[in-house]
């Protein structure tokens, strides 16, 4: 039925959602970083978080990734060549995705986890401090935990959004899977079938992400009572 | 500039050590998109006629070839930007693309035609293809000379010559101007190119069509250009190209030297 | 910087422009149609009207847009069958397939949240309605609609921005949007700084208008939600 592209199918898989995961991982540190930033005292600060948050949903992740994977080249090389470093650095078609991908949805983790901790009630961080914890004591045991349960919701639509985002690196010739289902369509004359499969190993992935998230929603909510 | 934020840039882009000076190692971008040059098996390894050359020239100089995927309109970007050192990937040798990188002596030779369903009869000049959609793969030389000289006719361009086919197939563009073995392998030969043809004539006027398929290297590196002329000629003469080429041919691909 | 080819290219941009605005048009303004009467399907309580319309949104919102786009393109030409039937003149346009490729989706987006807003409308509107003796159409078309929609701006104009980020993917079928005016510049003039930052400044003013519009409807609309002045 897929006329032995299934082994290439899956293996392009594997390779999507290394990217993802990938991506993610640069997003969330981005994310949190962002959402202190705005919501930090420092007005320079503030500013830079909305500037970052304003081109990043005011510019197409496709011409984003395009402007990485062509550009980005040019400037690393250009960077590397003023530091002294003979030789080059590669950006390749991973390394752009991931860094383009992560840099995209740095922004949106951004607001998730800002409203998340900003739906802390104010008197938890306030107690904290009272019983004499330090700052970064209150970040860790108080605030962040409690963030955890409130951004699942909007992490999980994030999540969800940047994985079918990956579909756009194989525009900059990345071997995934979208890839390797435009590779066996041309080569089979059967787009069709491919990008069906393609499709569906997308749902896939969807599917078992809403329900593990959902999962964990459930977990991070024992004990909480909901307004139902 | 900052020191830990330069530092964190390259951390963050994957370092590969430099291959520069002594060429022992040499990146070569090529397409996997372009039968019966350059393709991708179900298994995800490159085949082709381009490809086994890079290979065998890489073997000639003693080096390690490593094969770097683009699309075909990234590729003089991705050499000005060294994602690869060289590209083997059936560029032809034109005067534009030497403004930017520079060019080995040929590798192979063949002319352009158009291809057309059969019994269209389609009269193959500006005026005979008013108003008829014709496609052409982003950025190639077909590109270039249907854009500069076909001008009453809708250009669509592609990323990939395999998409300019499927429309053709599906009836989406009147005609297609591509290089005649790769429309021959690609198209005309397989089960969908049933109801086509070429049309017209062979189109070899260097100023568009150049001077056959060459190397390109960014213009700095004039040892690699002249070590892949070498090797070129070392392949040609040891009888290595001739093994290639009846691997893929019945006909010799070199071909004549176009006029300069 | 370049600026002379951007020059050169400016044209090629303004017209990607056109194209860009034109796709978006199209695509929000058939999704929104089309979702009205899907919202309320979702949102019945007969499991043979919502049933169908949450797998609808489930499998257009669980897959990639890029997909959605080949599909329909390239994956319905494969077929004998299509190519001979009436759609064909349609389904062969790239423009066609582009701005149907979006509208579908957009839909799919929009009537989950129209019919989030539906379900929050508050109990006691319905039951004024009702009291007042209301037919189930009337309330529909005076009281739920027009309620959900104030309610569904906010969520609407991020969904409205994302579907103008989407209309880059019509440079992947053949069609010369503000994506696709910067890949040919970029493979033209292999300067690929200077063609996707002007797409990205394109973008960019294109997002404000958006948004700008979108104030101006929430100003409008919702300004009984406004802090006092």
């Amino acid at each position: 039925m897929l006329h032995g592209y299934a082994a290439s199918l899956l293996e392009g898989t594997g390779l999507t959602l290394a990217v993802a995961a990938a991506s993610l991982a640069i997003a969330c540190v981005l994310g949190l970083a962002t959402a202190a930033a705005r919501l930090s005292g420092s007005r320079l600060a503030r500013a830079l978080g909305a500037a970052y948050t304003t081109v990043v949903r005011g510019v197409p992740d496709l011409v984003l990734m395009l402007l990485v994977f062509y550009g980005g080249q040019m400037a690393v090389n250009a960077l590397a060549a003023q530091l002294g470093y003979e030789g080059f650095l590669d950006i390749d078609p991973f390394v752009a995705g991931i860094a383009t991908i992560g840099f995209i949805f740095g922004a949106y983790l951004a607001e998730t986890f800002r409203g998340a901790i900003l739906a802390i009630p104010a008197g938890q961080r306030e107690a904290g401090l009272a019983f004499g914890m330090g700052r970064l004591q209150v970040l860790l045991r108080i605030t962040l935990p409690q963030m955890v349960r409130l951004a699942l919701p909007g992490f999980t639509n994030n999540w969800l959004v940047l994985v079918k985002s990956t579909a756009l690196v194989s525009i900059i010739g990345l071997n995934d899977m979208m890839q390797r289902a435009g590779q066996a369509a041309g080569a089979t004359r059967e787009p069709f079938t491919f990008y069906l499969a393609a499709a569906a190993i997308y749902l896939a992935i969807t599917t078992v992400s809403l329900l593990a998230l959902r999962a964990l929603e459930k977990r991070y909510s024992l004990g909480v009572r909901l307004a139902r | 500039m900052n020191r830990p934020i330069a530092l964190a840039l390259c951390l963050l882009a994957l370092a590969l050590p430099a291959a520069a000076a002594d060429w022992k190692r040499i990146r070569i971008g090529v397409e996997g998109a372009y039968p019966p040059f350059s393709e991708l098996a179900p298994d995800g390894t490159l085949h082709g006629f381009d490809i086994d050359i890079a290979r065998a020239l890489c073997t000639e100089l003693k080096a390690e070839c490593q094969l770097v995927q683009s699309p075909f309109d990234g590729m003089i970007p991705g050499l000005q930007a060294k994602k690869f050192d060289a590209i083997v990937a059936s560029m032809s040798i034109t005067e534009e693309r030497r403004k930017a990188v520079d060019f080995t002596v040929r590798y192979y030779n063949s002319p352009s035609r158009f291809v057309a369903k059969k019994g269209a009869n389609l009269v193959v000049t500006p005026a005979g293809l008013k108003g008829k959609k014709i496609g052409v793969q982003r950025a190639t030389i077909h590109d270039r000379y249907v854009t500069d000289l076909y001008k009453g006719s809708p250009v669509v361009r592609y990323t990939k010559q395999d998409e300019v086919f499927l429309d053709l197939a599906a009836g989406r563009i009147d005609a297609t101007l591509v290089d005649s073995v790769a429309a021959s392998f690609g198209f005309l030969k397989v089960p969908a190119g049933k109801d086509f043809e070429f049309t017209g004539p062979a189109f070899e006027e260097p100023k568009y069509f150049g001077w056959g398929s060459g190397i390109a290297v960014r213009k700095v590196d004039a040892d690699l250009r002249a070590k892949l002329d070498g090797a070129i000629a070392a392949i040609r003469a040891n009888g290595t190209y001739k093994r290639i080429q009846d691997k893929y041919f019945d006909f010799d691909i070199y071909g004549k030297a176009p006029a300069p | 910087m370049n600026l002379e080819a951007i020059g050169e290219s400016l044209p090629s941009f303004v017209e990607g422009l056109q194209v860009t605005a034109i796709l978006l048009a199209a695509a929000l303004v058939l999704g929104l149609a089309a979702a009205l009467p899907l919202a309320f399907a979702r949102t019945s309580t007969r499991a043979w009207l919502s049933k169908p319309v949450w797998l609808f949104t489930y499998v257009i919102r669980g897959t990639p847009m890029l997909v959605q786009l080949f599909l329909l393109y390239y994956g319905l030409a494969q077929f004998e069958a299509v190519r001979e039937s009436v759609a064909w003149p349609w389904l062969s346009s790239a423009w066609f397939c582009a701005i149907a490729a979006f509208a579908i989706n957009t839909c799919a987006y929009t009537t989950e949240i129209l019919a989030g807003a539906l379900e929050a409308t508050p109990a006691g509107e319905i039951e004024a309605a009702r009291a007042l003796g209301m037919g189930r159409a009337t309330v529909m078309r005076r009281i739920l609609l027009p309620s959900a929609l104030r309610r569904a701006i906010p969520a609407y104009s991020n969904e409205a921005i994302m579907m103008l980020q989407g209309t880059s993917l019509a440079s992947i079928v053949t069609l010369l949007d503000l994506t696709g005016a910067a890949r040919e510049m970029n493979s033209r003039t292999y300067l690929p700084f200077e063609a996707f930052l002007t797409a990205a400044a394109f973008y960019l003013a294109l997002t404000f208008a958006l948004v700008s519009l979108f104030h101006l409807a929430e100003r409008r609309w919702l300004a009984h939600l406004a802090p006092r002045r």
